[in-house]
């Protein structure tokens, strides 16, 4: 076997000083905490849920569970206002989640039922929400790249001072259109936070087997993109970029780059077994980087709350997820008048 | 109540697989994610990590079992306060959430002989709408397709704030075919962007930008060059409204020239009718006159679907009579009977209609009365006038530039053969481009082309003339 890089994200992450972030990191108050702790519990449960319901044949076809990058999504949202639009790849349900999406709907959706966001003719990949600046959940891999600066050019054709956050891997990162799109992007100052969700590996194929430049903060630079690589398993350190991102796009100085470090427990989909990785790698992630665990020690530590507090807020969680999975195994299919639905308005 | 570990299923075809490994003992503690233990699928061994918390109270399916069928009992978890006494029976398999699991292993089950519910059938393209009548006395003005086309993107674009342009040089270079010229002193470089050369990428972003409300007029400089975007206009364009369950759609027109030109070889002289003419979702319009080019570009950019509006060069500069009309929009999906005739039909489309037109002329002078149908839409096809003309005349020849293989004309031919086939009188004959790339020299681009003679053999031999 090829020797591997052993080094963890938070080993990987650069020096403030070079990220260009005053510090990298942003102090949480009690309510950001809590708040961080709840949301990336939900995405956990929710995923290990839709994970059990996978293996029981609920969920068919492809599904990709998000554990394990929780930090990134919830981060990135707590620094944004209404109007802002998400736009991600398959990988997608935490997201939605994070995005104020029922989880009854998401997972409706991810089992083919008629109360499902797609009303069931979408799937894991395939899911939007107009009505919380959504856009999806797309399966090819790169396209939601062009489509993301396709949102940032109508924010600024319409001179608002809504931002788009495009969301993708690293393997997409090696997609031309990407290239394309930056290019767009820096020439007409579109308010775009490009996020690369730096997971180490595209499907099975590890970034030092895929890529020339496995820092992604730098591949806008061509483009004069400003970028910046970021310990995606610290909620903190997430959200301390987000802020400065977002308000980089509002100010009108168009794109910018995250390169968030971070890391999938899972495989890339639920028939992955994984194998191109050790179990030491995974482990040592799990033990000493887990975004949940970080935030929950942290609360710990400063007394914000108790352990009681924090098996209430997971019995809660787990509530929700479970009355989701309730909802989505007994909502019944959707009707077969609807296989011609939806095709052209 | 105790948790039953499930045998799960871990591919989208595993039905059932070998148990190979416990990692946990009975009476371990069990966290959420822990692995519990190895399976084998078909494709490859997968760990099982637990969703519940609690203590492995129960092995059930011991280590080294094969063919352990998905959603069998494996093992049992006890809660906080259980013990192994709480342990009943093992479950059967139903006890699980029945209806989703069993209509997966129907589904797995089923082969070709298993019943499959009929599909509900699919709604009829509603073609009851006509052409707006043209008021006795209406001014007609002479106007290139060209010119008709730059008409129509204006108007709706003083119409609608939302509407705007972009492609390679549609700005300051006026169009490489000129059609944009004069659009952006009108309306500015807001509206009328000049993108780099980026087919892939810019049709995404007007994808993009039309999911977020806009109405982007992408034009391409050739369809030829929308190849490198042929993803997004078909992953993203086409399917998005359906993916979402109606929530979210694309209203965005690409357009540009499409087919041959004149001695621009292979890469640059290929039509793409039928290509786009196999997705569901989209709309794809290919006129011949001014006046149609001028009323389908106006009602496309209305359109909330997406659409492909396939155009000529060699059209461009040719002049027709454009009724003037303040708001001149036509409908899409609806062919046109350009010339009506008894005895035999032929359907053409786009720069295919000049080849039609001068053959009717000949068969005129033989006593061949031709009735000429200009299809205009390829998708949704307008069948049912297809099908009128073919009950009258009994015989039936298509035209058009495009490759033979799985033709416009294949389609039509095999849709009337099904619902017309007693009323026709000859074999239908589909005429279309040679089965081979475009040649550049000048003698093989004429072969590579349909061409009068042929069009005019074709309706001899379905009128049986000698």
């Amino acid at each position: 076997m090829a020797p591997r890089k052993t080094a963890t994200a938070a080993s990987r992450k650069k020096p403030a000083e070079k990220s260009g972030l005053n510090g990298g990191i942003t102090d949480f108050d009690k309510a950001a905490e809590i708040k961080a702790y709840s949301e990336m519990l939900m995405i956990r449960r929710f995923e290990e849920k839709a994970g059990q319901l996978y293996g029981m044949g609920f969920i068919g076809g492809f599904c990709h569970l998000y554990i394990g990058q929780e930090a990134v999504v919830v981060g990135m949202q707590m620094a944004l206002k209404d109007g802002d639009q998400v736009i991600t790849g398959y990988r997608d349900h935490g997201h939605m989640l994070v995005c104020g999406m029922e989880p009854r709907g998401v997972m409706a959706e991810l089992t083919g039922r008629r109360d499902g966001y797609s009303r069931g003719k979408g799937g894991s990949m395939h899911m939007f929400s107009k009505e919380k600046d959504f856009y999806g959940g797309h399966g090819i891999v790169g396209g939601q790249v062009s489509l993301g600066t396709g949102l940032g050019f109508a924010n600024r054709y319409r001179g608002n001072d809504n931002v788009s956050l495009t969301y993708f891997g690293d393997g997409a990162a090696n997609q031309g259109q990407v290239y394309e799109s930056f290019n767009m992007a820096a020439l007409w100052k579109l308010p775009v936070v490009y996020i690369i969700e730096n997971n180490r590996y595209a499907m099975g194929t590890s970034t030092e087997r895929s890529t020339a430049q496995s820092n992604f903060s730098l591949r806008g630079a061509s483009f004069g993109i400003p970028g910046h690589q970021v310990d995606g398993m610290d909620v903190r350190a997430v959200h301390a970029a987000a802020i400065e991102a977002v308000a980089h796009c509002r100010a009108g100085k168009g794109p910018i780059i995250l390169e968030m470090l971070t890391y999938r427990y899972r495989g890339h989909s639920m028939s992955d077994p994984a194998k191109y990785r050790t179990k030491d790698e995974v482990q040592k992630m799990r033990s000493e980087h887990d975004p949940i665990e970080q935030v929950k020690a942290r609360i710990l530590k400063l007394k914000h709350a108790g352990e009681d507090d924090l098996k209430a807020i997971d019995k809660q969680v787990r509530e929700v997820v479970a009355d989701a999975a309730d909802f989505a195994q007994n909502n019944p299919e959707p009707d077969a008048s609807e296989l011609y639905t939806d095709i052209l308005l | 109540m105790t948790i039953d570990i499930l045998m799960p299923a871990l591919s989208p075809t595993m039905e059932e697989g070998t148990l190979s490994k416990w990692l946990k003992n009975e009476g371990d503690t069990i966290a959420s994610g822990d692995v519990l233990a190895e399976i084998e699928t078909d494709k490859a061994t997968m760990e099982v990590e637990a969703v519940d918390e609690g203590v492995l109270g129960k092995i059930v399916v011991p280590a080294g079992s094969e063919n352990v069928k998905v959603n069998a009992v494996i093992g049992v978890i006890l809660e906080e306060g259980e013990s192994a006494s709480d342990i009943g029976a093992p479950k059967a398999a139903e006890a699980a959430p029945s209806a989703a699991p069993k209509a997966a292993e129907a589904d797995a089950k089923s082969d070709a002989a298993a019943p499959v519910p009929a599909a509900p059938k699919a709604p009829v393209a509603n073609t009851a709408v006509s052409d707006p009548s043209i008021p006795e006395g209406t001014e007609m003005v002479p106007t290139t397709v060209r010119e008709a086309l730059r008409d129509a993107m204006a108007e709706e674009m003083r119409a609608d704030d939302d509407v705007f342009v972009m492609g390679e040089e549609v700005a300051e270079y006026q169009g490489a075919y000129k059609i944009t010229q004069g659009l952006l002193a009108e309306f500015g470089d807001r509206r009328v962007v000049d993108t780099p050369i980026t087919e892939h990428g810019f049709a995404g972003l007007g994808v993009g930008a039309s999911m977020a409300g806009l109405k982007p007029i992408v034009e391409f400089m050739t369809f030829n060059f929308a190849m490198q975007a042929i993803d997004q206009i078909v992953n993203s364009a086409a399917k998005t409204l359906y993916m979402s369950g109606g929530q979210m759609g694309a209203p965005i027109v690409f357009r540009g020239p499409n087919g041959a030109a004149a001695r621009v070889g292979a890469q640059h002289s290929q039509c793409y009718a039928a290509w786009y003419s196999h997705i569901p979702g989209l709309k794809v319009v290919m006129p011949y006159s001014a006046a149609d080019a001028k009323g389908l570009l106006k009602a496309a950019i209305r359109d909330p679907n997406p659409i492909i509006f396939l155009e000529n060069e060699i059209l461009y500069g040719q002049t027709f009579d454009v009724p003037k009309i303040d708001d001149f929009v036509l409908p899409i999906g609806k062919a046109r009977i350009h010339k009506a005739g008894a005895d035999v039909t032929i359907v053409s489309f786009g720069i295919g209609m000049t080849y039609a037109l001068k053959a009717i002329e000949e068969l005129s002078k033989l006593g061949i009365d031709v009735e000429l149908i200009d299809l205009r839409t390829i998708r949704p096809m307008d069948l049912p006038t297809v099908i009128e003309s073919v009950k009258k005349t009994g015989r039936l020849v298509t035209v058009e530039e495009g490759f033979p293989q799985s033709s416009v004309g294949t389609e039509i031919a095999t849709r009337v053969q099904q619902q017309a086939f007693d009323y026709l009188d000859a074999p239908i004959i589909t005429i279309a481009g040679k089965d081979v790339p475009m040649p550049y020299a000048a003698n093989l681009e004429k072969l590579a082309l349909p061409n009068v003679a042929e069009i005019i053999e074709a309706v001899k031999a379905v009128t049986y003339t000698a």
